[in-house]
């Protein structure tokens, strides 16, 4: 089958790598580096595969797609503080278990608040940018205040499972588990994301409401439908990113989502509004480029992934992916 | 409405945001046959289009399907009739594939191997690009072929109304000849078709009734033969004759 696949921005995550080499110096500190920039940008594609699609859909600016983080993160906090047998277990599979558990929970209810949120914060803005920025800003705020409310305004210590703390050792270099099985997780999300939106007729049509939504409409497909349930979907994945962050960091706090929605908007915009396999390369990047100058320049590592984005757009003004008719 | 009308305007009047575009159309497509709409630019035939499609909602009259009032019903909802609409700008998905495009189109199938054997060879017939292309992206098409490809998408399942805004447009010669032909098998196969054109000579060999448009308005309607037999009214209402 011919396809056009544009192969250059997948070049870019191993040209990233491989500049930061010779910068960084020791092979094994940029294997560490690596896997960490890796894990990280797995996580945060997780959280942004939803948010760039109802993007691409609807046109829908959600700035409140944080809260769905913070609600995932918060619920692994009780998931995992009811079941400390579990997480204090030596065996990787009672650990397994315990933090498939959290993982499922917070994606039910992250999900869950999602389907509230657009019928009742989205829906009404619908094709009003301003509005959708301001409103969904605001649905963020009340919903922090919420998730205070119910497990107070304080850090929460989410520390990992006993089987999944430590590293492994390669040479000098050291691998954390955790970000092994952050990267595990985030490729089984995308080999699943991939297959759906390529092998079914339901990612048929994602893919092309993203491009012309009325044509999809005159198909007679009801994309709106569609919409609700790419909504949801990716409310839950925001809450199964909100799990993993929380693990990665081994805290929580109500502000979780918030801080990360820079780096997710950063990721999809680098990516293409509303391509999920743009979104995967900027999280990669995002990841990578985060760890690297974290250890090479720490005062700039935000500023690098500003940096990044900008030459991205330089290259390619819609992201490495841009998606057609938009 | 008469069993023999498939399509019904009664004054229809459709603004876009504080334009008024169509004045009161009153439009009659019969079954069975193909109609043209015809008109200069800025006449008000795409609007029509979009409005029958409900892409733009009237503000006052009524549209009438088969029996139905789709006035006010939804874009998914009208094609659900079996409406197919091909658009100006022809609507293709440009990052899918052929087959992709046309699996979209075929409401009744979850995979291209779902889809009718049968309809797929009679859409191959008509548009030999459509099966030499099947697994190409559709982006990658020259402008007929995406012509095509919109056309045997619209007709992928059997459909009671096919409307077409300007098939013809930046088409070739040759192209145009095939469109003629594909368009004339379709009408055989008993589809009512309605058709916006500017090109006379497509319109000409096609049609069998025509409305004339202008100013948001039909000023004319009437059979094809009529208007191509009748030059002062060509020059009266097109400002040129056939």
């Amino acid at each position: 089958m011919k396809t056009n696949l544009d192969i250059k921005p997948l070049l870019l995550v191993p040209v990233l790598a491989l500049l930061a080499l010779p910068l960084i110096g020791s092979v094994d500190t940029w294997l560490t580096l690596s896997v960490a920039g890796l894990a990280m940008g797995m996580i945060i594609f997780i959280m942004a595969s939803g948010l760039t699609l109802v993007f691409g859909l609807m046109d829908v600016l959600n700035f409140g797609h944080g809260v769905f983080i913070a609600l995932g993160a918060f619920v692994a906090t009780s998931v995992l503080s009811g079941m400390v047998d579990w997480t204090q277990s030596q065996e990787l599979w009672r650990n397994l278990v315990a933090v498939g558990s959290a993982m499922a929970l917070a994606m039910v209810a992250a999900a869950v608040i999602g389907l509230a949120f657009e019928r009742f914060i989205v829906r009404p803005v619908y094709g009003q940018h301003l509005k959708q920025i301001l409103i969904t800003m605001g649905g963020m705020i009340i919903g922090e205040e919420i998730i205070k409310v119910i497990w107070g305004p304080l850090q929460i210590a989410l520390p990992l499972p006993e089987a999944m703390r430590g590293s492994l050792l390669w040479g000098d270099a050291s691998i954390e588990k955790y970000r092994l099985m952050a990267v595990v997780v985030g490729l089984v999300v995308f080999a699943l994301q991939a297959w759906t939106l390529s092998r079914t007729k339901v990612g048929l049509l994602i893919r092309a409401g993203v491009q012309d939504r009325e044509m999809v409409e005159s198909l007679g497909y009801k994309i709106r439908r569609l919409f609700v349930g790419v909504f949801v979907v990716g409310s839950g994945l925001a809450g199964l990113g909100g799990v993993m962050w929380g693990l990665y960091q081994q805290n929580v706090v109500p502000q979780i989502g918030a801080q990360v929605d820079v780096l997710i908007f950063i990721v999809i915009i680098m990516g293409g509004l509303g391509s999920t396999g743009g979104a995967l390369i900027g999280a990669l990047m995002v990841g990578l480029m985060a760890n690297y100058t974290g250890f090479l320049l720490p005062k700039l590592a935000l500023f690098s992934n500003i940096a990044l984005m900008a030459a991205i757009l330089l290259w390619r003004p819609q992201g490495v992916y841009p998606v057609a008719n938009r | 409405m008469s069993s023999t009308v498939l399509l019904e305007l009664k004054d229809v009047h459709t603004h876009i945001g504080a334009y008024h575009i169509l004045h009161g159309v009153n439009l009659q497509i019969p079954r069975g046959e193909l109609t043209l709409l015809l008109g200069r630019n800025g006449a008000g035939k795409t609007t029509t289009l979009r409005t029958i499609m409900g892409l733009w909602q009237a503000s006052q009259g009524t549209v009438h399907f088969n029996g139905h009032d789709i006035t006010r019903m939804a874009t998914p909802d009208i094609a659900a009739l079996n409406i197919a609409y091909v658009p100006e700008n022809m609507g293709i998905f440009s990052d899918l594939t052929v087959a992709e495009n046309m699996l979209l189109a075929a409401r009744k199938a979850s995979r291209a191997q779902q889809m009718d054997e049968a309809r797929l060879a009679w859409i191959y017939a008509m548009f030999p690009a459509v099966e030499k292309f099947w697994h190409h992206p559709a982006g990658k098409l020259s402008g007929g072929q995406k012509q095509m490809l919109a056309v045997a998408r619209a007709m992928v399942e059997p459909r009671d109304l096919l409307i077409v805004d300007e098939p013809s447009k930046g088409l070739a010669p040759a192209i145009v000849q095939n469109m003629i032909e594909a368009f004339q098998k379709m009408k055989a196969s008993g589809v009512s078709i309605l058709l916006v054109e500017q090109n006379i000579h497509f319109a000409q060999a096609l049609g069998d009734s025509v409305a004339v448009m202008d100013n948001g308005r039909v000023i004319h309607a009437g059979s094809m033969a009529a208007l191509s037999a009748d030059p002062v009214l060509q020059q009266s209402l097109l400002g040129l004759a056939l």
